[in-house]
Formats: structure tokens, C-alpha cells, sequence
């Protein structure tokens, strides 16, 4: 049948060639390093609406981990390599909002039960079967606080306690009444959405800045990935948030709280995809081995590498990719296809890990939640490992693929003649149309061919050896292991790091003067520290740059109509 | 008015059809429509119904279309399913996507023009589909205004959306679905006894109070985010309207019967699994619709970048398509093929299960019109000519069926145009640049 009129035009298929050419070259993406740092660097100020994981965890910060969620959320919508980014463009669709109608119902029945009523409700009411004014204001105040990041103002209070009232009065139960107002305060648009709000500057003329409830709801869901706690609501309550003496003191506070894995994990959770294994699915005909725990298992190992690489050992960022030491459970093990001494009578034990030096597995890159989240159900892939290698690690945008490709260079598996992915993908790479772009992806991902579509090790596919040399960016190595040294001396990886981690904290992409500060002050400042993670959260943290904003749209700005409730 | 049981469209019909053999256009009198003004015709009093049946990867050109235009006389092999309702479905070859010098963008532009009438910029779409510019005329007093669901397992498998950056999640589970619409909060509109729940009137106080905060709120908004916060309002709109109509005695439903409770399933892409899904997922769409809970339903039985597969198979259909050669003897890919073969047996039992219920003279299927549609018309190269189409059910006699259209290279939209004006959609041109068109395949209008 005719082809014509159903792909892109010629002239737009070069201009993709071209661009997949000069992704090659110049490793694309990236920062701009021609743009000046610009002293009042800032971006938009966002409505963020909150992820699944920030969901869970306020709640389980707010009411305590025995309180279960019992509900499916609305899915994240990932921009610019992160959820957090997209969290600044999706509103409630109609479904999703009863989704949460759901889930605040039930996790207030349960606050408002007999089991946790005592503890989590600072009173009692004059007679349980009756509204109770005063201890319904106490509750939903203090409650409603946490939940809005925020005092709430009197005339939220007071329609919150009225609602409460009426409640209970039509079904003749004061906790049911406050039970169903911690519902509103659960679905209402003020605790789903992180809505920032701006004010003019004092110390810089023509400036803005967050307000001092945004500011110490950026500072907490960067670090801790959920809403501020008493005590930072307490420094913004009382201005200090504003001193810099006041917000040093927060950040060490909340760097050195545990709290702070729950907001590396959450970063590096959203960075590296991982929401992908709520719905990666393999063949367990071919693959056995693979169930629910090897993929709980994946995430796990590679979390605590990052954890204890980052944060326990304060390595260097870099190191990630060529670390031998890693963490093992008996399924992971018997994938990997590595002699493990575990613990008897322990389920599912976790151990540290050494791999031996002449092994051809180390760091992150040679783990199952990477070559096993991109790859195809049935088998591996090396296309889509290239192409999740640039645009996770490197951040590099691979373009997508051009209309009216033929395909019938890349015969099926069963094909004498091309027995590895490698001879398959070479046959697809002598297609013009097709080069620009799998050149890019290919050598990269071909590299990673010793791992099977679970990440279990090989060394052979349909009998023929697997040649996993690779190249990347210039870098040409022999191995998986050369492929994780070229990602460490890869400058595009640590750029990348500090862009992703700062728009994880701001929630959109980089402006131009963002950039342009990221470039100059924050990648600097990261080499200079050797590449320390936490030293780079912490210098994003106590930035001015970081709760800055650019002048808000007509009638955004903060103005104090809004009264809060007395007390505060 | 005349009352409609003297002077109704059948004696119209009858009387027209009884002296000439000509075809008459029909006049629109205000007389063929029920109350509401939605829809209504051969004396039936229940309102139209509109669903989207979403396939990924086509099917293979030369090989579904039926013999000849006009009245269906049978279907190629990979749409023989539908043979035993080929006087109730509507088969349109020959329509294209346009892309007015658009990137391609495999699996993304084919599904999203035809179904939003825009072909997209870029792998991002912030328009509506029809499915929802239909539920804002005919869904809004129902207690869902539509309802989506995926038998793929992954609730971002939807080929519905609202003016947002997200698609409408579509519902993966059959459980959760019996749970959301024939749960404790179920009324069955043929109950004898109906007393209003306390509770729910308590929460209509509660959900007024977050209402309240909508000025003070947006106030502090520039207009991207004003308008994502409208769209929570609007979504907070349905929640509410379902209180009210959990506080009043439904109306009753002749078909009306709860179905059976769904029991909780695998997901998951292998194909029986998603069959299995899809056939639970038809028959709980089909009584909602039944039992008036909906007009809307979306139903997605593979994503665009099909990840069916066969248990103990390492590619999956996608990985088929540009991968498995054409069979010399065979013409066609033969395991593409038989994904095709299941995928269409699947939109076979989706129209059987919707025709199984009887209400009055005819059945559901009468009242509903069915939209089915896909990304492409040749999976193997992403084809966007000769797009398969097909619709099933009269819209309450206001389509007519056994038809095959055959379109001489006319955009897709010309569908998304002529379903919407059969439901009652007042629109008279639909979709931008190339896409853009005024005219309905009035083969198809009764």
C-alpha cells in the first residue's frame, strides 16, 4: 500500500536526523552555559498537586502508620523526567476526586474511631451523641493546620466547625460530625494542590519571594517529601523562616532528621521512574523467578545503595554507577546468579554485598530496577536501556521515533542469522531513517546485554556469545563495567543530577536565570564538594534563589484579606 | 404539543415508508424527543447512551473491510466477530489523519486526532475527547458522568480526557468497578422502599463548606492554574450530584437488574487475562448503563503501544508488528494476526453483551451508540491512512445500521462530527486545520 502523506514530511525527518546527531555530539540537554548567573535568579511559584507518595506520607506523618489509605490514587503525570514537575500541570478529574471522596472518608472513620479517637483528638466532647462547638474548633484547628500547611483563617475554621456541628446534630454523633469535617479538609483543593503563594520581597526592591508558609512547605516536601511539621510552621508562624539565621536552622534540623532518606528515597523513587513497577509486567513463563517480591526486592536494593552511598557513607554522587557494594536478598541472589551467605531463620533477609573485582556487575546501572524496569516483558532491550540511560542519567531528550519505518530489516528472534540484539539492531540501523537516533541509543544499551529482561546475569543469547561492548559520548569500553565508568566521568551525569534535584524542589522547569545559577553556582559548588548529595540539598536549601519568584500574575499576590483564626 | 403516543416517528415512519420507496429526510420535530431533549425514538422513553471502545495497533488494511459500500453483507476475516450483528453496527474505511506537517508521533497522533479532532503538536494533549464533549450534553444527570475503564491493568490506559494535561484515569479492576457503581451507595431504581440517608445529607454541608473557599482560593491564581482548579470544581460537582441523587427515589428502570458481584482478577497484559477482564468489564458497563447510573463509558481493551502478549511469548504485540515478517502464503503477519482475532472478538462481545439486554421492543444496544476506533491503519509502518472505524448501535433511532462508509481519503473527524450530532450535540463543524470538517456521514443519520 502507498506510504505517502503518512509520515513526516522530508525536510522535518532531516531536521530529527540532525537533531539526533547533535544529541550525540553534544550531549544535549543539559544546562545552558553560555547564559550569565543572574543575582535574582527565580522561577514561577506553583500549584503542585500533591503525589501519591507525599499523600501517603503526610498522612502517615499527620495520624500515624496504623491509619490505612483503602483507595486507588489518580496516576502522576511525569514532565521534564520528573512526577514532581508534572504534579505542577494536573488538576482532579472527576474519578479522581471520588477516589479521594473515598480515601479521606475512610481515613477519617478510622482517626475518629475508638481505637485512635483518644489520641489523636486533643478533647473530649460534652456528650458524644451531640455537636460539640469547642472541641470540634480545637481538633479541626490543630488538624486543619497540618493538613493546609498553614493556620487556617476564621472563616475556614468557622465553616469547618459548622459543618462539623450540623453533622453531628443530623446523625446524632459529635466523632462522626468531626470525622466527616476531616474529610472536607482531606479532598478540599487547599490540602490536594501545594498552592504557593508570593510576596513582595523587603530586602530586594522589585522582588519576590514565597511566603513564609510556602517557604517551610518547599523546604519540607524538598527534604522530607511531605507537609512541615509543628515546629517549621512554628518558624514560619513567628517570621524567623524569613531570617537566615532562622532557615539554617531549620535545614540542619530537618538534614539531620531521619526523615531525610524518606525524602531522598522519594527523589530518586520519582528520578529513576520507579513508579514504573506498579505496572511493569514480565513472562513468568519465561521467567519464573519473577514475582511482586523480586520487584519490591529491585527497588529496595537500589534505594539502599543510594542511601547508604549518599547519605550513610557521604560518598561521592559519581560512585553510583561503579560502587561493587551493594545489598542482596535470596531472590535477588539467586537472579544475579551470586553465592550469598544469608542469615538462617530470618524471612527474606537483607545483606550487604560485596561484588568481587573481577565480576561484570557494579552500580546501579547493572541492578534489576534498571535493566529490568526498561526492557520488554519478554525479553531485554537495548534501545529502550540506551534510550532510559540518556534521559534518567544524562538527562539527554532522545527523540521519538519517525512515521514509516520499514521494519522489515529486523527479523524475528527465530531468525538464523541474527541470533543477539546486537546483530538484530545492526540490521535496523543500516535503515537511514532509523540511524540517527539508535545510534545514540544502541551502543549504550548493548552494553548492558549481559542482564535478561529480569536482570538476571548472562553470558550467552539463543547460543551465541554477547559482545557487550559499548560506546557513549566518545567513550568507547569493553564492557558493562566501562559503561559505568563513562556515565561516572560523564559531566552530563552530575549536571543532570543537580538540574533534576532542583526542579524536584521547585516543581517546574528551570528558567533561564535558573539555569543560568545552577550551572555556575550549584554544579560548581557540587564538584567543589566532591560530589556529595546532601551537600548539595543542603546548599538548594539554604539558597535565597530556591524561594524566590518571579513577580506574580495580576492579583496573585499575597495580601492579608485573609484573616487567620485567632491563636495564631 | 400533540401528544406522543397519537402522532410518534414509527407512524411517521410507517406512513412515509408505506407509499414511497424513497428515502425522506425526516423533519426535526421537538416531538421526537423526550423531556430532557437528549433523545428518543420509536416510542422508547429511555435516553441515548454514548461509548468510545478504544484498540491499539489496527488492524491489517484489505482484510476487515466489508465487500462492498453500502449495506453490509459481510466483513472481512479479522471483523467476521461481528457477523452476527452486522444490521446493528456501522463499519467507515477510507478516512485518514492528517498531520498538516505535524511530527508523527507513533501511537500517540493517530488515537489522540481522532478522538480529540486535533491532530497534537507535540506528545501532549490539552483538549478534550468526544466522549467527554458528549457526557457535558447527556451526562450530566446521571450519577457518573462517564465511566472509564482498561482491561490492560494500568489505569493510565485511557483514551479519555478532559481540557487537563492528564487522561481521565481509567479503572483496571472489574471488582473495583462493581464496588464503585452497584456498592452500598447502589440504589436500585426498581426498590420499593427508599428512605434518604442521614449521612449523606451530612456530607453535602461538608462538601459546601470546601465549596465556599473557591473565591478566596483562586484569587491567588494566574490562569493556567484558575483553570485547573475549575476542573476540581467541576469534578466536585459530580460528588455533589451524586448525593442528590442518593437522596431521591430513582426513577424506575424496566432492565434494571444488579449484576452478579465481580470477583477480583489478575491483571495483567497476557491476552486471555485481558479478555477475560474486558468480558467482566462489558457486563458491568452494560447494566450501569441499564440501570441508569451513566450514558458515558469509555472502554480501552489494549493501549496504543499494545503490550498484549502470550503467556511464554518473549515479544509482545507491539514488538510483533515491526518485528514478525509478512507470511508469503499468508499475506499478513500471522501472529499479529491473532492478537487482531482476539482484539476483534472482543469488540464482538462488548456489542453482544450490550444487545443481550432486552428493554422493550429492542435492547440497550438500540439506544446507545458505540464508538470504536484505534491509532493507526497499519501498525507495521504507523500508518494513518485507512483508519478502521466502527460503530455499533442506533442511538436511539437516530443512527442507521448495517452500513459500510466507504471515505475517499476524508479526515477521521468526519466520525467525531457524526456521533456527536446523533447523540445531540449542538455542533455543527468539528476538529482544527486539516481535521477540521462540517460534514457527518449523513449515510448514517436517520
Amino acid at each position: 500500500m502507498s506510504v505517502k502523506g503518512r509520515g513526516m514530511t522530508g525536510n522535518l525527518r532531516l531536521r530529527r536526523l540532525a537533531l539526533c546527531g547533535a544529541a550525540a555530539v553534544l550531549g544535549l540537554v543539559g544546562l545552558s552555559s553560555t547564559a550569565m548567573a543572574d543575582d535574582a535568579a527565580a522561577g514561577p511559584a506553583a500549584m503542585r498537586r500533591l503525589t501519591q507518595e507525599q499523600y501517603k506520607q503526610i498522612v502517615n506523618d499527620v495520624f500515624g502508620p496504623t491509619v490505612t489509605l483503602g483507595g486507588r490514587f489518580e496516576p502522576d503525570v511525569r514532565d521534564a523526567g520528573l512526577l514532581a514537575v508534572g504534579a505542577s500541570q494536573v488538576s482532579v478529574t472527576a474519578a479522581g476526586l471520588e477516589q479521594y471522596d473515598g480515601m479521606a472518608r475512610n481515613i477519617a472513620a478510622q482517626v475518629v474511631d475508638e481505637q485512635h479517637r483518644d489520641l489523636l483528638i486533643p478533647c473530649k466532647p460534652a456528650a458524644p451523641n451531640a455537636a460539640d462547638d469547642v472541641c470540634a474548633k480545637a481538633f479541626l484547628s490543630k488538624v486543619g493546620k497540618l493538613l493546609y500547611r498553614r493556620p487556617l483563617t476564621e472563616r475556614e475554621l468557622k465553616s469547618s466547625v459548622d459543618a462539623a456541628n450540623a453533622a453531628a446534630t443530623k446523625t446524632g454523633s459529635f466523632y462522626n460530625g468531626v470525622g466527616l469535617a476531616l474529610a472536607g479538609f482531606l479532598e478540599a483543593p487547599e490540602f490536594l494542590f501545594r498552592q504557593e503563594v508570593v510576596e513582595a520581597d523587603p530586602d530586594h526592591a522589585g522582588q519576590y519571594r514565597l511566603n513564609a508558609y510556602s517557604k517551610a512547605s518547599r523546604l519540607s516536601f524538598f527534604l522530607w517529601n511531605s507537609a512541615p511539621d509543628p515546629e517549621l510552621l512554628a518558624a514560619a508562624d513567628s517570621g524567623d523562616i524569613n531570617k537566615p539565621d532562622g532557615l539554617k536552622k531549620q535545614v540542619d534540623r530537618l538534614m539531620a532528621s531521619p526523615r531525610l532518606e524518606t525524602g531522598v528515597r522519594a527523589f530518586f523513587g520519582d528520578m529513576l521512574a520507579f513508579d514504573g513497577f506498579s505496572t511493569l509486567a514480565k513472562d513468568t513463563a519465561l521467567y519464573p523467578k519473577f514475582t511482586s517480591q523480586v520487584l519490591r526486592d529491585a527497588q529496595e536494593q537500589t534505594m539502599r545503595t543510594i542511601v547508604a552511598q549518599l547519605l550513610t557513607d557521604k560518598g561521592d554522587y559519581r560512585d553510583l554507577f561503579t560502587t561493587r557494594k551493594t545489598f542482596m536478598t535470596p531472590l535477588l541472589a539467586s537472579i544475579y546468579k551470586v553465592q550469598v551467605n544469608f542469615p538462617e531463620g530470618v524471612l527474606n533477609p537483607w545483606v550487604e554485598y560485596e561484588y568481587p573485582a573481577n565480576a561484570q556487575q557494579a552500580g546501579i546501572l547493572t541492578e534489576a530496577s534498571f535493566v529490568g524496569l526498561h526492557s520488554q516483558p519478554g525479553r531485554s532491550s537495548a534501545t529502550v536501556r540506551g534510550k532510559a540511560l540518556r534521559e534518567v542519567m544524562l538527562c539527554q531528550k532522545v527523540p521519538d521515533p519517525p512515521g514509516n519505518v520499514n521494519f522489515n530489516l529486523v527479523q524475528d528472534t527465530n531468525n538464523p542469522n541474527f541470533k543477539t540484539a546486537r546483530q538484530r539492531l545492526e540490521a535496523h540501523r543500516s535503515e537511514a531513517t532509523c540511524a540517527g537516533c539508535h545510534k545514540i541509543m544502541d551502543p549504550v544499551g548493548l552494553s548492558m546485554e549481559n542482564f535478561d529482561t529480569i536482570g538476571g546475569f548472562r553470558t550467552s543469547e539463543n547460543g551465541a556469545p554477547i559482545d557487550s561492548s559499548g560506546e557513549l559520548d566518545g567513550a568507547k569500553f569493553p564492557d558493562v563495567l566501562g559503561l559505568g565508568k563513562a556515565v561516572h566521568d560523564n559531566p552530563a551525569a552530575t549536571n543532570c543530577i543537580v538540574n533534576r534535584v532542583y526542579q524536584f524542589g521547585v516543581g517546574h522547569k528551570p528558567t533561564k536565570s535558573e539555569a543560568a545559577w545552577m550551572t555556575q553556582t550549584l554544579a560548581a559548588d557540587f564538584k567543589t564538594s566532591g560530589y556529595k548529595f546532601p551537600d548539595l540539598l543542603r546548599d538548594i536549601a539554604t539558597s535565597d534563589t530556591f524561594y524566590r519568584a518571579t513577580a506574580p500574575q495580576t492579583g496573585a499576590l499575597d495580601t492579608p484579606n485573609s484573616k487567620l483564626a485567632s491563636g495564631h | 404539543m400533540i401528544p406522543l403516543k397519537t402522532f410518534n416517528r414509527r407512524r411517521i415512519l410507517k406512513g412515509m415508508l408505506g407509499t414511497s420507496a424513497v428515502t425522506v429526510a425526516l423533519p426535526f420535530l421537538d416531538c421526537f424527543l423526550d423531556v430532557n431533549g437528549t433523545a428518543l425514538a420509536d416510542g422508547q422513553k429511555l435516553p441515548v447512551c454514548f461509548g468510545t471502545w478504544f484498540w491499539g495497533l489496527g488492524l491489517n488494511p484489505g482484510r476487515w473491510e466489508p465487500p462492498t459500500a453500502g449495506k453490509i453483507t459481510g466483513f472481512g476475516p479479522e471483523l467476521a466477530g461481528l457477523e452476527p450483528y452486522k444490521d446493528k453496527v456501522n463499519v467507515y474505511s477510507g478516512t485518514k489523519v492528517i498531520l498538516d506537517g505535524r511530527p508523527m508521533i507513533t501511537h500517540f497522533t493517530g488515537d489522540w486526532a481522532v478522538l480529540t479532532g486535533t491532530t497534537p503538536r507535540e506528545e501532549r494533549v490539552e483538549i478534550p475527547s468526544v466522549d467527554m464533549l458528549i457526557a457535558d450534553v447527556i451526562g450530566t444527570k446521571t450519577r457518573f458522568r462517564s465511566i472509564e475503564v482498561t482491561s490492560t491493568g494500568n489505569p493510565v490506559h485511557s483514551y479519555s480526557r478532559r481540557a487537563g494535561a492528564a487522561v481521565n484515569p481509567a479503572e483496571p479492576s472489574p471488582a473495583a468497578l462493581y464496588a464503585r457503581i452497584f456498592g452500598p451507595e447502589f440504589k436500585d431504581p426498581n426498590a420499593a422502599d427508599f428512605k434518604p440517608d442521614p449521612q449523606v445529607m451530612a456530607r453535602q454541608s461538608v462538601l459546601s463548606a470546601v465549596k465556599e473557599q473557591r473565591d478566596d482560593l483562586a484569587k491567588t491564581l494566574g490562569a493556567a492554574d484558575k483553570a485547573r482548579l475549575d476542573e476540581y470544581f467541576s469534578s466536585l460537582r459530580q460528588i455533589e450530584q451524586q448525593l442528590d441523587l442518593e437522596l431521591q427515589k430513582p426513577a424506575p428502570m424496566e432492565a434494571c437488574a444488579k449484576p452478579e458481584e465481580a470477583k477480583e482478577m489478575p491483571p495483567g497484559t497476557e491476552v486471555g487475562t485481558v479478555f477475560a477482564n474486558h468480558k467482566l468489564f462489558a457486563g458491568l458497563l452494560a447494566h450501569a448503563l441499564a440501570c441508569g447510573q451513566t450514558r458515558v463509558i469509555n472502554v480501552t481493551f489494549n493501549d496504543a503501544t499494545s503490550s498484549l502478549r502470550k503467556a511464554g511469548s518473549s515479544m509482545s504485540h507491539h514488538v510483533f508488528t515491526h518485528e514478525e515478517s509478512i507470511d508469503p502464503q499468508l499475506g499478513y503477519q500471522p501472529n499479529v494476526t491473532d492478537f487482531i482475532m482476539n482484539i476483534s472478538k472482543g469488540l464482538g462481545t462488548m456489542v453482544a453483551t450490550l444487545d443481550s439486554i432486552k428493554e422493550g421492543d429492542g435492547t440497550l444496544l438500540d439506544r446507545m451508540l458505540l464508538m470504536a476506533s484505534t491509532d493507526t491503519g497499519y501498525a507495521k509502518v504507523h500508518s494513518l491512512d485507512n483508519m478502521p472505524l466502527i460503530t455499533a448501535g442506533r442511538a436511539g433511532g437516530r443512527v442507521k445500521t448495517g452500513i459500510h462508509v466507504v471515505a475517499k481519503g476524508d479526515p477521521a473527524t468526519r466520525l467525531g462530527l457524526t456521533v456527536q450530532q446523533a447523540v445531540g450535540v449542538p455542533i455543527n463543524s468539528w476538529g482544527t486545520d486539516s481535521m477540521q470538517t462540517s460534514k457527518t456521514f449523513t449515510e448514517v443519520m436517520a
